[in-house]
């Protein structure tokens, strides 16, 4: 149990997430891998604060800030999904390229 | 001033915790009987042996295509942290595990009802089960967040998470005197987080049992008494929090903890069979226009007088 | 806890996240795929309580399960195939994926190994929280503010978002309807 291992974890958990979002079509799959990786970010700043600086609150601060950050991710995320679904019943990205240049 | 108990007493508590479920599901079925105008309320408190009895040799019903891991999961998982629960709640002098953020340990294990109750629900593959699921997972928050503030309002009164300190607080008041509100309000949710009347409709008569629809036999019986053992963690941490835990004149502390205990959950009980259902709608818009500011300001009433 | 015991405890915690957080994309149930995620989360949460972290590890065993059990309800919904009962494709582009994943994987675990990480010998607080507290309501007050308002925003924005009724459908066109013409009423007497 060391810092190197945490940040392995992290970076095992973060590569998950990022090929969940790269992969899925479905935008609630997309946000399930973004969820993974913040999840990554969790772990690695417990660590940070546990190994490298427990002394300063800045580690369990991060901690809190992904949180919410994930929270945030989450509702911002499924109101979107509803109003397109709503606006032109589509649920993949695919569907939903207009910015496409 | 409660301190850690012996490692044995790890082995203690899911006896204790039964004991106490034992005797509000006689409570229950007593009171039920007697409303139904049958005969012998000592007859019906033993009911419940009996039926636990045919539960445990009664066959599993099985649905097309249920999901059964998930199903089965939420029985465990509500038996299971409805008994962590009660980690932190003291008896007298002893708690089995008095972690130094226990309120929120006991918040975070009851919260575990909400998920265990949309998977039972999910997990059978039956109507009536996912429609009483949802109506759990709609009415969460409601239940939920009063909750927490009135959590909240007592850990402000003692300065600490930690469940001994808030009783170490209540040693000349009892906390119940200055937040009867959030006290008031944590026993609703409690009744409300562990699904009891009046606020039952996940398992209402109107959805056939809902959740408890297709469930049968031994993951029956487990579901049944993760919810009685909730109902009786709230209990002992409203004790904890609101009632002064083991104080008390004359008798020691233990036997004041288990005396207050069994009166709230024989209160939660009567009131179960005493108030009426409350229609969902209605009780989501109440908790969110009345029980959270209510809740706020008792927990503002008492930042105050801390200050 | 022993170091022998938290070792054993941090490595099946780590594989357990790992492996759940595999799991929630080979699923073809969109219920089994979100409470893996969940259980990713609460294996996470097990190796933050092992660095002391005991209230944000409760913390987010808390949050995590309100929001899994939320998330549910809008995986099922959005799903064409919420139950996995005929399993189908939802991917594309899976090769660079994978080789993007992978590669992102290689180049983290070798920047683990390779950076000497800064250690600290700084005497660890007796009770984290009551530092991280201190820090929100002082130090880092700033931080507090901005999430307290990012999350109001958050709260104006997803309901302009996701509800289909505004006050003209409540109050009439001329706002001059006395009770709000709701399609379930509320316990307020509204």
């Amino acid at each position: 149990m060391s810092l190197q291992d945490y940040l392995l974890l992290a970076a095992a958990l973060f590569s998950v997430g990022l090929f969940g979002a790269l992969s899925q079509q479905s935008i609630v799959m997309i946000m399930m891998g973004l969820e993974l990786m913040i999840n990554a970010v969790l772990v690695g700043s417990a660590a940070f604060w546990y190994f490298a600086a427990p002394d300063r609150p800045d580690g369990q601060v991060v901690v809190v800030l992904a949180v919410t950050a994930m929270a945030i991710e989450m509702a911002v995320g499924f109101a979107v999904t509803t109003a397109v679904f709503r606006a032109r019943d589509v649920d993949m990205t695919d569907m939903a390229a207009d910015l496409r240049g | 001033m409660p301190e850690p108990g012996p490692w044995w007493s790890a082995l203690l508590l899911p006896a204790v915790v039964a004991v106490f479920a034992a005797g509000a599901c006689s409570l229950d079925a007593a009171l039920r009987a007697r409303t139904a105008g049958a005969p012998g309320p000592a007859a019906a408190a033993l009911l419940p042996v009996r039926s636990a009895a045919g539960l445990l040799v009664q066959q599993r019903r099985r649905t097309p295509a249920a999901d059964t891991l998930l199903w089965r999961t939420a029985g465990v998982a509500l038996l299971a942290a409805g008994v962590l629960a009660s980690l932190v709640t003291p008896l007298g002098r002893w708690s089995v595990g008095d972690l130094s953020v226990g309120i929120v340990w006991f918040n975070a294990m009851e919260i575990v009802a909400w998920g265990a109750v949309w998977l039972a629900g999910w997990g059978a593959n039956s109507m009536f089960g996912l429609v009483a699921g949802y109506r759990f997972v709609a009415q969460g928050l409601a239940y939920e967040l009063p909750h927490m503030f009135a959590l909240t309002s007592a850990a402000i009164g003692a300065g600490s998470l930690r469940v001994a300190d808030v009783v170490a607080a209540q040693r000349d008041l009892w906390f119940v005197v200055w937040m009867p509100v959030a006290f008031v309000v944590f026993l609703l949710t409690v009744l409300a987080m562990a699904f009891r009347p009046p606020f039952d409709q996940p398992t209402g008569q109107d959805v056939a049992g809902g959740v408890l629809a297709e469930l049968s036999g031994v993951d029956r019986l487990v579901f049944l008494a993760g919810r009685w053992v909730l109902l009786v963690s709230g209990a002992g941490m409203a004790v904890a929090l609101f009632l002064g835990a083991g104080g008390g004149p004359l008798l020691p502390g233990w036997l004041w903890s288990v005396l207050k205990t069994a009166a709230v959950l024989a209160v939660l009980v009567w009131a179960g069979h005493r108030l009426p259902a409350v229609r969902m709608e209605r009780f989501a818009e109440v908790a969110w226009l009345v029980l959270i500011p209510a809740t706020l300001l008792q927990a503002l009433f008492v930042s105050i007088l801390v200050l | 806890m022993c170091p022998v015991w938290r070792e054993i405890v941090f490595w099946l915690c780590a594989a357990g996240a790992v492996a759940s957080g595999i799991v929630v994309f080979r699923v073809d149930s969109m219920a089994r795929a979100t409470f893996a995620l969940l259980a990713s989360f609460l294996f996470g949460a097990g190796t933050i309580l092992l660095v002391e972290l005991t209230y944000l590890g409760i913390l987010v065993v808390l949050m995590m399960i309100m929001e899994m059990v939320i998330m549910v309800v809008f995986m099922v919904m959005y799903m064409m195939n919420p139950a996995g009962l005929m399993p189908m494709s939802m991917l594309h582009n899976q090769k660079g994926s994978l080789a993007i994943a992978g590669g992102t994987f290689a180049v983290l675990a070798a920047g683990v190994y390779l950076v000497d990480w800064p250690t600290s010998r700084a005497p660890r607080p007796e009770q984290p929280v009551y530092s991280l507290g201190e820090a929100l309501m002082g130090s880092k007050m700033l931080v507090m503010i901005v999430l307290g308002l990012a999350l109001f925003a958050t709260i104006v924005a997803t309901v302009v978002l996701a509800t289909h009724r505004g006050r003209y459908d409540r109050y009439g066109d001329r706002l001059d309807r006395d009770r709000p013409d709701d399609p379930v009423r509320g316990g307020v007497g509204r």
